[in-house]
C-alpha cells in the first residue's frame, strides 16, 4: 500500500537541504494550509451536488441536470452567485459579534478537518489526544451559531441559536460516549493509533456488540450534531424562516451553508475512522490472499468511500424523517441514547477486561 | 414495571417504525423518475388530450372547414377574443347565405375557458394541445383560424331520392 508519508518526508527533507529550519516549516505551514483549503472548498462543492442528486433522487426527481453532464457544474455555478452577491448591512445588529460569528462557525469546522487522516501518511496533525481534540474543536461551532442569533437582533434567529445550543450541548454528551466507547476497546486517542490498530479488522467487528451500538449511536448524535434532517430544529425553514443564518447574506451565508456540509462530513470521517477502520483497508485474519488484493486499492479511496458510504446514510436518514419537535429531540437523548449509552460504556469495558473482544 | 416495559417497548416500535420509513424511502430512490426532460422529450412527450392550447378550425382534405359563421362562438366569448367577418353571397339556386371570411382568434386575450368550442352547433372549432405559445410580438398573437381559399363544408345531400 502507497505510504504518503515518503512523499511529505522527502519534500521535507528536499527543502531542509536548501533552507534555513523556519523557512521551511514556514513554507510548509502555508503549503499545508492551502491544501487543506482546496480540499475543503472542492469536497464542500461535491458534497452539494450530491446531496441535492440524491434529494432528488429519494423523491422521483432528476435534480440538477442542465449545468454541464447531469448538472456537475451547478454547485460551481451556485458558489459563484453567492460570491457575487451583496453583503446586505442590518440596522442595530451587534457588528462585531455579527461578522465574527461565521468566522467561528467555518474556522471549527476547519479545525476538525484537519485532524482527520484521509490516507496512509495523509495526517495532518497526529495528536496524542486526537480524538479530545476534534470532539473539544468540534463543538466550537455551537458559540458561532449561538452567537449568529444572539447578534442578530431578531427573534427567529434568537430562538433558532437557542434551540441549536440545547441540541448540541445534550448530543454532544452522546457522541463524546460513544467515541469513548471506542477509546476503551483500542486504548488510545490518537487516530493514527486508533487506524493502526484495525489493521486485523475493523473495530465495529472487533468490539463486537457494544462496538456496533455505539457505532448507530454515534451516527444519531453526530447527525443531530450537523444540524440536518430530522434533528434541523435550529433552522427549520417553515416556523423559523432560516433560523440562526436568517439574517445572513452573501458570502457570509455561504460560510455557513459551507461549514453545514463540512460537518457533515467531517461526522462522517470521524465515524468511519473510529468504527470502520479509515484508511484501513478491510481485512480478515486468516486470509491473506484476500488480504493482499485489498491492499491493492488506495487507502485515500478506502477512507472516501466509507466516508461517502456513511454520508449517504445521513442523507438517506435526513430524507425520510419529518423534523422531530424539541421535547421529543431532547427525550430521545435524555431519556433513550444517554441511558443506553452508559450502560453500552461498561458493557464494553466489561468485554475488554474479560478479553472477549476480537 | 408497567412503566418499564412501556419504555422498552416503546423504543422498540419507535425503531421498528424507523426502520420501515427507511425501507419505503430506499424504495423510492431506485423507482423510475417521473421528471419530463422537456426540450428533449418533444417527441415523446405526452399532453393530456384534455389540454387546451391553442384554438384551431380543422379542415378537411379538400380545404373545408364546418364554420357556418353563425357567430355564436364570437357572441359566447367573455373576453372578446374571437372576431368572425362573413359576407353575404348568392348560390347558385337564388338563396342568400352568410360564408365565413376571416375567422380571427386573439390569442392574448383568451382564457382557454373553452366556451366558444362548447357553443358551436356544427363542431367547426377545437382546442389543440399544443402550448409553446410564447412569441416576441404581440402582433403574431393574432391568428386567422380559417386558411386560404377554403370554404364551408355543404351538407351530404340525402340519397334515397
Amino acid at each position: 500500500m502507497f505510504d504518503f508519508s515518503i512523499v511529505t518526508t522527502w519534500i521535507d527533507t528536499f527543502l531542509k537541504t536548501y533552507l534555513p529550519e523556519f523557512w521551511v516549516y514556514a513554507i510548509e505551514f502555508v503549503v499545508v494550509g492551502l491544501l487543506v483549503l482546496t480540499v475543503y472548498a472542492v469536497l464542500a462543492l461535491v458534497l452539494i451536488y450530491v446531496e441535492r442528486k440524491i434529494c432528488a433522487f429519494f423523491q422521483c426527481r432528476l435534480g440538477p441536470n442542465r449545468v454541464g453532464l447531469f448538472g456537475v457544474l451547478q454547485p460551481i455555478a451556485d458558489m459563484f452567485k453567492i460570491l457575487l452577491k451583496e453583503i446586505i448591512p442590518i440596522n442595530h445588529v451587534d457588528k462585531f459579534l455579527f461578522y465574527l460569528a461565521p468566522f467561528l462557525v467555518i474556522v471549527a469546522s476547519f479545525l476538525s478537518f484537519g485532524a482527520l487522516p484521509f490516507g496512509k501518511g495523509l495526517h495532518i496533525i497526529d495528536f496524542n489526544i486526537g480524538i479530545f481534540y476534534i470532539l473539544a474543536v468540534s463543538s466550537l461551532g455551537i458559540l458561532g451559531i449561538l452567537l449568529a442569533g444572539w447578534s442578530s437582533n431578531n427573534k427567529f434567529s434568537m430562538i433558532g441559536a437557542m434551540r441549536s445550543g440545547a441540541q448540541l450541548i445534550s448530543y454532544e454528551l452522546s457522541a463524546g460516549l460513544s467515541l469513548l466507547t471506542i477509546v476503551v476497546l483500542s486504548g488510545s486517542l490518537q487516530l493514527s493509533t486508533i487506524v493502526e490498530s484495525q489493521a486485523d479488522g475493523w473495530f465495529i467487528f472487533k468490539g463486537h456488540i457494544p462496538a456496533a451500538i455505539a457505532f448507530l449511536i454515534y451516527l444519531i448524535a453526530g447527525h443531530a450534531e450537523t444540524n440536518r434532517g430530522p434533528f434541523d430544529l435550529p433552522e427549520a425553514e417553515s416556523e423559523l424562516t432560516a433560523g440562526y443564518h436568517t439574517e445572513y447574506s452573501g458570502i457570509q451565508f455561504g460560510f455557513f451553508y459551507l461549514s453545514e456540509y463540512l460537518n457533515m462530513f467531517i461526522i462522517a470521517g470521524i465515524a468511519a475512522t473510529v468504527f470502520l477502520g479509515g484508511w484501513m483497508p478491510l481485512h480478515i485474519p486468516g486470509l491473506d490472499g484476500f488480504n493482499q488484493i485489498m491492499d491493492y486499492i488506495p487507502s485515500i479511496f478506502w477512507f472516501f468511500g466509507k466516508t461517502f458510504f456513511l454520508v449517504f446514510l445521513s442523507l438517506w436518514v435526513r430524507w425520510t424523517f419529518p423534523r422531530l419537535r424539541i421535547d421529543q429531540l431532547l427525550n430521545l437523548e435524555w431519556k433513550y441514547l444517554l441511558p443506553l449509552n452508559m450502560v453500552n460504556l461498561l458493557l464494553m469495558v466489561a468485554i475488554v477486561l474479560l478479553g472477549l473482544h476480537f | 414495571m408497567n412503566a418499564l416495559i412501556d419504555y422498552f417497548w416503546g423504543a422498540i416500535k419507535g425503531i421498528w417504525s424507523l426502520v420501515v420509513g427507511m425501507s419505503v424511502t430506499i424504495r423510492e430512490l431506485f423507482t423510475k423518475k417521473v421528471t419530463e426532460c422537456y426540450p428533449e422529450n418533444r417527441a415523446t412527450m405526452v399532453v393530456p388530450d384534455r389540454y387546451k392550447g391553442n384554438l384551431t378550425m380543422p379542415h378537411d382534405s379538400n380545404n373545408e372547414h364546418a364554420c357556418t359563421a353563425c357567430g355564436l362562438c364570437q357572441m359566447n366569448c367573455p373576453n372578446g377574443t374571437i372576431t368572425v367577418e362573413t359576407e353575404m353571397i348568392e348560390t347558385e339556386d337564388g338563396k342568400k347565405k352568410k360564408v365565413l371570411t376571416n375567422y380571427f382568434y386573439n390569442l392574448g386575450q383568451c382564457t382557454f375557458c373553452n366556451l366558444c368550442v362548447l357553443s358551436c352547433p356544427s363542431k367547426a372549432i377545437k382546442f389543440d394541445t399544443s402550448f409553446e405559445n410564447a412569441l416576441f410580438t404581440k402582433a403574431k398573437l393574432v391568428r386567422k383560424l380559417n386558411r386560404e381559399g377554403s370554404k364551408v363544408r355543404e351538407k351530404k345531400k340525402v340519397e334515397t331520392e
